[in-house]
């Protein structure tokens, strides 16, 4: 079991502010949908959180520790991280790119044991890619490819995991599979789930916790119910929008109005 | 799966087994042949002989044992050291930097190594390490010289991204050549022997004795074994600095070891053999193509084979127009930039990044 906590974070790139003042906590076994429009600070603050990025200000603490103190390697012994965009350099095979997943367990010198090998065959079973082990990844579709590297991070055996817009580029039957399976972990393995996501209305589908992000503050924090309001929605996004009961589920459920409301009705 | 696994297993040890054999088989052409030809069994029965184990009836002359022992032997196993530095650098720096077209010479190694010899050979000193010259010496700080300080341009705010890694290196490069360049045009005055400058840029293995390899075959075989403990380190890099820290890699300490690494392989190169370029471009190429990308395998792989080759290269320059000498450097371009361009066209997808 894994707790985050954000405390007071400040971030800047070179060039400005991203992130201010960030604070929220995260408990083991949640599931929660980061939204924010394009330079809110979603991929940053994902960053942030798996170590890649320091925190100018502000502390993060994993699990008690304070993230800047733990080792490289014991920090991906519990989390995974799976970015929005991937390359994989050199004629890598999709299997040899699970293996990677690997990493953080194995010894110097070590070639994967038997257990490392079922488990990277295990990862790519359960995402649903195993006839797909023996392509190079490099010629893999996008879909393809967002779900080998799901089965790296899935290798990892993580407590907690990071998802980059896990749908950004994909159908929307590979968005709805992706986070099926996600949804399905995290009840199941109790694993933690954090992912920036773009889509309203599928994080409304299946998270249960959301944080909403507007130029690098977070604006609300909770339910879907309580963060997708009509209200929330149009500040952020500056769109006008309804919010309706989903038909099928009843959370909320966003329908776009177009600014010249009968554009289409002849 | 299993018998999958296997069956890839054993054709992993067929062609370890070939490449070891292609060296040995390298080692005795390149010890057989030569001003005078001195028969396989004869050197096995040399070699079986100075192992002490074996007792034959000598057939040979005494000066063929000491050609062997003392000129051909020291100079192939050279040759050997050479080329596997060569090759191992080549793989961590393509491993590295994620791109298949960095080698030694691309990371400026070779410059840095040539202006430290031209300064050198300028120097009116005259000393001796372990039976190196003040040349290789120089040669060797000028390389790492070089490396720091293309390192050290090319970070940007604590970061060191690979393209301006590889502008840097560019630009360092074609400083240090033209102040070559400058030096050489001085020649007369600065009292600077042309002919020793073109024959360390163009290449010759210059092991004079076992003393020198003393120092340098402990020197790259620890380097290969260090290296081969950053394998798996560089199959990570293959997903990107960031994708490499979120598996657990140390990214800034491990990617300054891994260029010191390769730098230092490339100076003990430089030391005995002035600048051989190719090898460190071309083995690693080919023997990714054969074997698949994972440096586990693909390291030593390409030590082994970068031995053979340049072992070879020095046999074909010695012989092909004996009794003068090719530089060793001219015949591996000959054979290496051709196969390049054939490896580059074949596999022209491999490089879309």
């Amino acid at each position: 079991m894994i707790g985050l906590q954000i405390r007071q974070v400040n971030f800047s790139y070179l060039n400005g502010l991203v992130l201010q003042g960030v604070d929220f906590s995260i408990e083991a076994g949640e599931m929660v949908g980061l939204l924010g429009p394009n330079g809110s600070g979603k991929t940053t603050l994902i960053k942030l959180v798996s170590g890649i990025l320091k925190p100018g200000r502000g502390e993060i603490r994993l699990d008690g520790s304070s993230l800047g103190q733990l080792s490289r390697k014991s920090v991906a012994r519990r989390m995974a991280i799976v970015p929005q965009q991937f390359h994989v350099s050199f004629a890598f095979t999709a299997a040899e790119v699970v293996t990677l997943g690997r990493f953080p367990f194995l010894k110097a010198f070590a070639e994967e044991s038997e257990a490392d090998r079922r488990l990277v065959s295990s990862a790519l079973e359960l995402v649903g890619v195993s006839e797909l082990k023996e392509r190079r990844f490099d010629e893999l579709s996008g879909g393809e490819r967002q779900k080998v590297i799901l089965a790296m991070a899935l290798a990892q055996e993580p407590k907690l995991l990071l998802l980059d817009e896990p749908t950004a580029h994909l159908d929307i039957n590979h968005q709805v599979e992706i986070l099926e399976l996600v949804r399905k972990l995290n009840v199941e393995r109790g694993l933690t789930v954090i992912a920036a996501i773009h889509d309203l209305n599928l994080a409304s589908l299946y998270f249960n916790c959301l944080i909403l992000l507007k130029e690098g503050r977070v604006l609300a924090d909770g339910p879907p119910a309580r963060v997708l309001t009509e209200q929330m929605i149009s500040e952020v996004f500056s769109a006008s929008v309804r919010v309706e009961p989903h038909p099928v589920t009843g959370v909320p459920h966003i329908v776009v109005i177009p600014k010249d409301g009968n554009i289409k009705q002849q | 799966m299993r018998i999958l696994i296997k069956l890839r297993r054993r054709k992993r040890l067929t062609l370890i087994l070939l490449l070891g054999g292609s060296l040995v088989a390298s080692l005795f052409l390149a010890s057989a042949f030569g001003v005078v030809t001195i028969s396989f069994i004869e050197i096995l029965k040399m070699a079986l002989n100075k192992v002490a184990i074996f007792d034959f009836p000598s057939t040979w002359r005494a000066v063929d044992e000491t050609i062997i022992f003392q000129i051909r032997l020291p100079r192939v196993i050279g040759g050997v050291m050479v080329g596997a530095a060569l090759a191992t650098a080549g793989v961590l720096f393509q491993g590295l930097l994620r791109n298949p077209m960095a080698d030694p010479y691309i990371i400026c190694t070779s410059a840095g190594a040539a202006l430290g010899a031209t300064i050198a050979m300028i120097l009116p000193i005259n000393l001796a390490f372990l039976g190196f010259g003040l040349v290789p010496v120089a040669a060797f700080c000028g390389a790492l010289v070089t490396v720091i300080l293309v390192y050290n341009l090319a970070r940007v705010g604590g970061k060191t991204p690979i393209i301006s890694m590889l502008l840097a290196g560019f630009v360092v490069s074609a400083l240090l050549l033209a102040i070559m360049a400058f030096l050489m045009s001085m020649s007369e005055r600065l009292n600077l022997n042309l002919h020793s400058v073109y024959s360390f840029l163009f290449g010759h293995i210059s092991v004079t004795g076992w003393e020198q390899l003393a120092v340098i075959v402990p020197l790259v075989v620890g380097g290969i074994l260090v290296a081969r403990f950053f394998a798996f380190h560089l199959n990570a890099f293959s997903l990107g600095e960031e994708g490499a820290a979120s598996l657990g890699i140390e990214v800034e300490r491990d990617k300054i070891l891994i260029l010191a690494l390769g730098s230092l392989l490339t100076a003990a190169a430089v030391s005995i053999s002035g600048l051989i370029g190719f090898v460190g471009l071309v083995v690693p190429h080919a023997v990714r193509l054969s074997l698949g990308p994972d440096h586990r395998l693909l390291l030593p792989a390409s030590a082994v084979t970068g031995g053979a080759f340049v072992v070879v290269a020095d046999l074909l320059a010695r012989i092909l127009l004996a009794p003068v000498e090719i530089p060793v450097g001219v015949v591996t371009a000959v054979i290496g930039a051709p196969f390049f361009i054939f490896l580059l066209r074949r596999t022209r997808r491999e490089y879309a990044f």
